[in-house]
């Protein structure tokens, strides 16, 4: 006889929670992610309570009171009268300035360096070797305080330029000053840049070969320095003054990026119908005179039209050059150490990517018949790029990161401003490094995201 | 087993935290040493010598508060901070007292929560420049170069010096008086400004200080002294009635040399024996031992000792007494009554 019974009736009971073996695992995490939030709120309140205790209650309206100190390198404009909140903007300005500047620096010398690493010629090899050893082995602070240090003590100083008999003169036909403050260069500047105060025209060029001059962003009409800008009439009407509006754009330059945009979509379009000609035929035409020309010959017309000209730095009087570009050595010290280090990395990344191509395709290619430097390019750094890109990421992300090292070399960036100066006149610790916190983290999502996006465009495609 | 150590450990937390609330007399008792900070080198006013024994004007502040609450001069350990992490040392209690030539300001004593317990020296912020470059008046300045230590005072004076006077120059901030005097001396910058007895003490460090010239301009006030946290009085009176004793003991006559004689017996002045606690109690007030204030006359002497010692007229640093003179000479020097 066969008794048939039920199966077991599914009943709970807490003790499940603990012994059965299904339910232990949740119950453990859950437990253990109740005691870290208590934890989190345990330290917010804690902190929020001792503040209130020592009278500091966390705000962030210091961000609206006037800075009071000047900053060196400003990329808008600024003076010591605007707010904190402009002051931490400039330094972010510097802080995205000097990372950009110096990744593109980084990628380049990395990928040549990672390159000849690999090279057959022995001490070029060698050479490249010791180069990654020596740079990835010394703190990178270390590097910045020594290539300022080297630009402080090795350069002459702006007065060695003046005087009858000067003991240093200048660079390259007489335009670049290369001091112990950084280098003068020539500025480029547009006709319309060369009226001075009374609206008269200082130089040549003259007449309608104006230029664009700036337009101001949230220009406000009870600005005194925006007067001129929306005055109908006047030797300066239309003109904003220093200050006018949160920030001007130079027209000029807007007008100078459109043109070479369009002047390389025809060039890439003249490309792709070369490419076209090929395959149809099996001859190339000649296009290079053509790609480059339309790229030229627009771009110079332009310049002529917008009455180029410009300004050559000069040391009659005064303390410092007058007129021209000014690249702080803070500028120059900082971008140097970053990308020379971070090169350092990327030549490494570079030599492995290369190293995990198989060498049969670099073989293949030569059996077709291409000639070594065609093989890497073509053939071997397209294929390593997917191995390349994401530890790259990751120093890029390093390298704008290190550069909040910057107050080492008085180079204002996000971290001499917000975190520096007005941490230090505001006693507002925990809300400036914590905004401060906020900007790096944005900065490095945004990197990580374009990179991303430019990883999954490169990455093989599985079929 | 496991819960008699979470207990322990909850316990010991518990009793850290106790300690942490009470006075930071008591914790500096405890802990049978002062935390100081001084500047990270400045000769004359805080700077380590071949031995690493720190010395100086403010280092004799410090001194002078860590005999008379440990009775021991010896026992302070010095903290160098620089102009950026001195507030937060002291704020989070790595410091008991900061004397490290900091300008007493409004925004400083109200806004940051900290006490200034006295003024060791009426101090104004200055210009030094070589003197290979002609110029005699800070209003010539147009244009130049000018280095500042980030973080202080004369960062913001200096934008409203020259804003004041409609010219222009360029900030070059650096973090320590060392970095500043190597990009000063590079011909980096054409300026240094800071404090005026900082100038002179960077100055005395040049291997040809002839060269440079300080300029006749003062553009600032700069009472710099010793200071605490707020919200401890106890504290900021020990280290308020050091400073005291010291200046008046100057006024009264009393030296390194003759006070453990006039402390011995009573003598015929009452403010000195009330002083020396010869007579009264205003150790015990205080929390302190009676011999109090001449452990901290003893260690480094009276005020004008400690000057003339340090950054006085006869020391490659040269100072004169000038504003810092006592009250009875013509100075701002002076210390309310020992009463």
């Amino acid at each position: 006889m066969v008794t048939l019974s039920d199966p077991p009736r599914e009943s709970f009971r807490l003790s499940q929670l603990i012994y059965d073996t299904r339910y232990r695992s949740m119950t453990i995490q859950v437990v253990a992610l109740i005691g870290f939030l208590i934890l989190l709120g345990w330290l917010f309140s804690n902190t929020m309570q001792n503040l209130t205790e020592l009278g500091k209650e966390p705000s962030f309206r210091f961000l609206s009171d006037p800075a009071g100190y000047d900053i060196n390198q400003r990329l808008i404009d600024y003076n010591n009268q605007d707010t904190h909140l402009r002051a931490a903007f400039i330094g972010l300005l510097n802080t995205l300035l000097v990372a950009f500047l110096g990744c593109i620096t980084a990628t380049v010398l990395g990928v040549i360096i990672g390159v000849l690493r690999l090279s057959k010629n022995w001490l070029v090899a060698r050479l490249m070797t010791i180069y990654v050893e020596m740079f990835r082995n010394v703190p990178v602070l270390l590097w910045i305080v020594f290539v300022m240090a080297i630009l402080i003590e090795s350069l002459p100083a702006p007065r060695a330029f003046k005087g009858e008999n000067p003991s240093a003169t200048m660079k390259v036909f007489d335009t670049v000053a290369v001091t112990n403050r950084g280098i003068y260069v020539p500025e480029v500047q547009f006709g319309r840049d060369a009226k001075d105060d009374k609206g008269e025209y200082l130089d040549e060029p003259t007449g309608w070969r104006t230029g664009l001059g700036d337009f101001p962003v949230g220009a406000d009409p009870d600005n005194p320095s925006c007067e001129s800008y929306f005055a109908s009439e006047g030797p300066m009407a239309g003109e904003p003054g220093p200050g006018c509006g949160r920030f001007q754009i130079s027209l000029d330059l807007m007008a100078i990026i459109l043109v070479l945009m369009a002047g390389f979509y025809v060039s890439h379009r003249i490309k792709t119908r070369a490419d076209h000609i090929q395959e149809a035929t099996g001859e190339r035409p000649t296009t290079w005179y053509l790609r480059l020309g339309v790229i030229v010959i627009p771009l110079a017309i332009l310049f002529w039209a917008m009455g180029t000209y410009l300004t050559y730095p000069s040391i009659e009087r005064g303390f410092n050059f007058q007129g021209g570009t000014h690249m702080r050595n803070s500028l120059i010290a900082l971008w140097l150490a970053l990308s020379l280090y971070t090169a350092a990395f990327i030549a490494e990344i570079v030599r492995a990517g290369i190293m995990a191509i198989s060498h049969g395709q670099t073989e293949a290619a030569a059996a077709l018949g291409l000639r070594p430097k065609r093989i890497m390019s073509l053939v071997i750094l397209p294929q390593a790029l997917r191995v390349i890109i994401p530890p790259l990421i990751s120093n890029y992300l390093n390298l704008t990161k290190n550069s909040s090292l910057a107050i080492a070399v008085g180079y204002m960036d996000i971290t001499g401003t917000l975190m520096g100066i007005t941490l230090n006149q505001t006693g507002r610790e925990l809300e400036t490094v914590l905004l401060g916190m906020l900007i790096y983290l944005t900065i490095s999502l945004s990197i990580s995201a374009v990179m991303n996006w430019y990883n999954n465009s490169v990455k093989l495609v599985e079929r | 087993m496991k819960k008699t150590v979470f207990l322990g450990a909850l316990t010991v937390a518990g009793l850290a935290a106790g300690a942490a609330a009470a006075g930071t007399l008591d914790d500096v008792k405890a802990r049978g040493k002062l935390n100081c900070g001084v500047s990270t080198g400045l000769v004359g006013f805080a700077a380590a010598d071949a031995n690493g024994e720190w010395d100086g004007f403010d280092v004799a502040v410090c001194r002078a508060v860590a005999a008379a609450v440990l009775g021991d001069p010896k026992a302070v350990e010095f903290v160098p901070t620089t102009g950026k992490t001195r507030f937060t040392a002291l704020a989070s209690g790595e410091v008991d007292m900061l004397a490290r030539n900091t300008t007493w300001t409004f925004s400083r004593d109200v806004d940051l929560k900290f006490t200034f317990v006295g003024v060791n020296y009426y101090d104004g912020q200055g210009f030094m420049v070589p003197k290979e470059l002609g110029v005699s008046s800070a209003k010539e300045l147009d244009g130049s170069t000018v280095c500042i230590q980030t973080g202080t005072t004369t960062e913001l004076n200096l934008a409203d010096f020259f804003r004041a006077n409609n010219i222009s120059y360029e900030p070059v901030p650096i973090e320590t008086n060392a970095e500043a005097q190597q990009q000063y001396l590079a011909g980096a910058c054409d300026v240094y400004t800071t404090d005026a007895s900082g100038l002179a003490a960077t100055r005395a460090t040049f291997e040809t200080p002839g060269d440079h010239v300080v300029l006749p301009e003062i553009i600032s006030k700069e009472p710099l002294g010793p200071l605490v946290r707020h919200g401890d009085d106890e504290w900021g009176d020990v280290v308020r009635w050091t400073l005291n004793a010291l200046v008046t003991a100057e006024e009264l006559g009393i030296t390194s040399a003759n006070v453990k004689e006039m402390a011995s017996a009573a003598g015929n002045n009452p403010e000195i024996n009330r002083l020396l606690g010869t007579e009264g109690n205003l150790g015990e007030m205080l929390g302190l031992s009676a011999d109090w204030s001449v452990n901290a006359i003893a260690t480094n002497g009276n005020y004008g000792e400690i000057f003339e010692k340090n950054i006085g007229e006869n020391t490659p640093i040269g100072l004169s007494r000038g504003l810092n003179a006592q009250w009875t000479n013509g100075g701002l020097i002076y210390s309310p009554p020992f009463r």
